[in-house]
């Protein structure tokens, strides 16, 4: 059972990092526009970034 | 000469209030464009944005329609982003920064954070619980099974704290108010089961229930999450309405400069020029100037209007062919547009009064499950002879298997499957309640122009000489005009007449073959006065020949008989009820096949009309269009509008569709019927479940495990039961359905 130690923390971290993604996805501005989104990835010479976020972004 | 007059509309001026600096030196400005629907115009309006100098940012977001631009003030003015957006052929308006600063949005964040958190929690919670139900029954070792349950515990606590906040914070305010709502069983069940979980877990017991109090949180933020987007969408088309009334006004100074100003500080008495392209800022008296107005926003009318010094005009109303001043005589608050917000406003207080059936369910259900875990609490301690504490335990797991996991989302997953569903048919679900309100109606109240006809002018070809058709074409080519529209429309291409000059309000003058030709209104053209037929009409004379007529009709909607006669046949009430002049509604309604008309109705009278019907218990369904009938579309049960109606009736609708056909109301009435029938059947499937598990849970034989399994195997149930509502048909055809 020893190997729990490194198993548990292993899974915590994994965990943390897909709601670390999501935060850092909704904080981007990635969920602001999701019918823009869907179109966007038809652009063909779209810098396909995501906008920078600025304080007026509110 | 008209034609240059609307190709160089000039760009609005920006009020510099709108126009926001950023730390860097820049400026930011926000505009709400119009009539961006899809990638292609995302691209043409960020492309004329981009490729000004100086431009930092140009952004354009396709769920909100708004624009933000960032920009070098040095470099280029934000009047110069306007009129770019514009020249592609798009509408902008500025937008006050500060409108986008809402609650709304900060809560909505705040709900994704908190759902994403008890997301984490709830996947890595029931990773060990999974564990230590396997352990159970494979010979875990009491310590593994502690320090778990420690684990367990540092990661629910936390997550619970933080993403419970909405529903204790709502909870709280709900007693603090003396009342009750669904979050307060919600609150207590997770408070306790946590606490409980704390406390058996230092005690070093068999069951805990972190993962049912994470899980719960989880699949209950969900059901809130949909449930805001939904009413998200609704306040987003209300703030970019406000933006309509943003524009700015040229006031005209003592010294005889047009300087621009915000529209909000006009006073009477100040004069405003209007140039051709523009609407009209305020209230008031032309001073000078002839023209046409486009006055569809206030009246619904198709036909435009003729003004001259002395004519009365409406903010909101838009300046066709020649430039005007205009004296103001109402200030901003007090125009007749304000007025129609007003009436708006004040329609949709009535509408509070609806109680959602989620919200009915909550008042029964909180109640019960509260005497329901207290009497468990009671008949063990008092008559089962248990310790005060194992009755707690006992009622706790009442609470959390009573818990409304499925019934959190019961109603919000079919609103959201049943959005879906109705917008690949070109509808727009923009409040969430409406679909429940939907399957009330009973009576149909239709808009004429441009609800039940198509808004755009066609000649009546009855009795048309060719010839005379195509002489009057020539001068019609030279005008933008709607009516010369129409009628090159009819006539086809060819060639313009020469030597023609626009008279704006009256007609266009011209030389065909070295003859003198009129085109107008009868006055114009020296006709008869009395031979006034009804509808929009344009004469034409050819030298001293005899004056000829050309009549104009709004076409119906292909598919409105159709959609009439089902509306009909299903005992749905059908009126008609228009702005527009009695003889016309009459024709209209004939066409339609709707006995109960009224024309020359004013918006006041609307409202009155739908009052009288509520009063005699009708639930009535309001399809309309423009300005005019915003009030009424507010009052009445439940409302739709086209989408290509004024953005205040859209604002003011419950649902918007898109598309030629009158069909999608049908769609919207059908949609709106399997989706009750759908959320009553899954209260039916939370009950069931409820009446299984509660009988185990009061009986004290629930563990941590069968709590896990009832709640995730509910809400799954109840969500594969919504999917249901995409299929079967709905509607009539429209070549959409699938």
């Amino acid at each position: 059972m020893d190997v729990l130690i490194y198993l548990i923390p292993a899974a915590l971290f994994l965990g943390l990092l897909g709601l670390a993604a999501f935060l850092w996805a909704l904080k981007s501005g990635q969920f602001e526009d999701l019918d823009g989104a869907a179109e966007r990835i038809l652009f063909d010479d779209e810098d396909d970034a995501p906008p920078p976020v600025r304080d007026d972004d509110r | 000469m008209a034609d240059m007059a609307l190709a160089g509309a000039p760009s609005p001026e920006i009020p510099a209030a709108y126009v926001r600096p950023l730390e860097d030196g820049e400026a930011s400005v926000n505009f709400v464009v119009d009539g961006v629907h899809c990638g292609g115009c995302v691209r043409r309006v960020e492309r004329a944005v981009q490729g000004l100098a100086g431009v930092t940012r140009g952004r354009l977001n396709l769920s909100t329609k708004r624009l933000n631009v960032c920009f070098d003030p040095q470099q280029v003015s934000a009047d110069e982003i306007a009129g770019a957006v514009i020249g592609t052929g798009y509408g902008a308006r500025p937008f006050d920064p500060r409108a986008l600063e809402t609650q709304q949005a900060r809560d909505e964040r705040e709900l994704m954070i908190a759902m994403g958190v008890a997301g984490f929690a709830a996947a890595n919670v029931m990773l060990l619980s999974v564990s230590v139900w396997a352990g159970h029954a494979g010979g875990m070792e009491a310590s593994t099974r502690d320090m778990f349950h420690w684990i367990s515990a540092l990661i629910a606590l936390p997550a619970i704290v933080f993403s419970g906040r909405p529903f204790f914070r709502s909870a709280a305010r709900a007693l603090r108010a003396g009342a009750m709502n669904m979050d307060v069983p919600i609150s207590l069940a997770v408070i306790l089961a946590a606490g409980m979980s704390l406390s058996e877990t230092i005690a070093g017991a068999q069951h805990v229930y972190f993962d049912a109090s994470v899980m719960l949180l989880f699949f209950l933020l969900i059901g809130r999450t949909l449930d805001m987007k939904m009413r998200a969408r609704a306040a987003l088309a209300a703030q970019n309405l406000l933006a309509l009334r943003a524009d700015a006004a040229m006031v005209i100074g003592d010294d005889g400069v047009a300087r621009a100003m915000p529209v909000e500080t006009l006073a009477p008495g100040m004069v405003v020029a209007v140039a051709a392209g523009q609407r009209v800022a305020a209230d008031g008296v032309v001073t000078l100037g002839r023209s046409d107005l486009d006055t569809s926003l206030i009246t619904g009318e198709t036909a435009p209007v003729s003004v001259a010094p002395g004519t009365q005009v409406y903010a909101g109303t838009l300046n066709m062919s020649g430039p005007l001043q205009v004296e103001v005589t109402a200030g901003d608050d007090e125009t007749l547009l304000s007025e129609i917000v007003r009436l708006m406003e004040a329609a949709e207080q009535g509408r509070d009064r609806f109680v959602r059936i989620a919200d009915k369910a909550a008042r029964l259900y909180a109640p019960t499950v509260h005497i329901l875990a207290a009497a468990t609490f009671l008949g063990w301690w008092l008559l089962g002879g248990l310790p005060w504490d194992g009755s707690l335990k006992i009622a706790i797991a009442v609470l959390i298997i009573t818990c409304p996991c499925a019934l959190g989302l019961a109603v919000p997953v079919v609103h959201v499957v049943a959005s879906g569903r109705l917008l690949a048919r070109g509808v727009l679900l923009k409040s969430s309640d409406a679909l429940e309100r939907l399957v009330q109606v009973d009576t149909l109240v239709f808009d004429k122009t441009g609800t039940l006809t198509k808004g755009t002018l066609a000649l009546v070809h009855d009795g048309v000489d060719a010839m005379a058709l195509e002489q009057a074409a020539t001068l019609a080519r030279a005008s933008s005009h709607p009516l010369s529209r129409a009628l090159v429309r009819a006539a086809g291409d060819g060639p313009t007449a020469e030597a023609v000059s626009e008279h704006p309000g009256q007609g266009l003058m011209g030389e065909i073959n070295g003859v003198p030709a009129r085109l107008g209104n009868a006055d114009f053209v020296g006709a008869d006065l009395q031979a006034d037929a009804g509808g929009p009409e344009i004469w034409f004379r050819l030298g001293e020949t005899a004056p000829r007529r050309f009549a104009f009709e709004d076409e119906l909607r292909v598919d409105a008989a159709q959609v009439v006669s089902w509306a009909t046949a299903r005992g749905l009430n059908v009126l008609l009820l228009s702005g527009d002049r009695p003889q016309t509604v009459a024709a209209i309604a004939r066409e339609a096949g709707i006995a109960d008309f009224e024309g020359g109705m004013m918006p006041q009278d609307k409202i009155a009309r739908l009052e009288t019907l509520a009063a005699a218990g009708a639930h009535v369904l309001m399809v309309g269009d423009g300005l005019n009938d915003a009030p009424a579309l507010a009052a009445a049960h439940v409302s739709m509008s086209p989408a290509s109606g004024a953005d205040v009736s859209q604002a003011a609708a419950d649902l918007v569709f898109q598309g030629e056909r009158l069909a999608p109301v049908t769609v919207a009435l059908d949609i709106a019927r399997s989706s009750q029938r759908l959320v009553l059947q899954n209260f039916g499937l939370s009950l069931a479940y409820n009446a299984i598990a509660v009988p185990i849970a009061v009986a004290g034989f629930v563990t941590p495990l069968i709590a896990a399994v009832a709640m995730s195997s509910s809400s799954i149930l109840v969500t594969l039961n919504a999917l249901r509502l995409r299929m079967g048909k709905a509607g009539i055809d429209d070549g959409r359905n699938r």
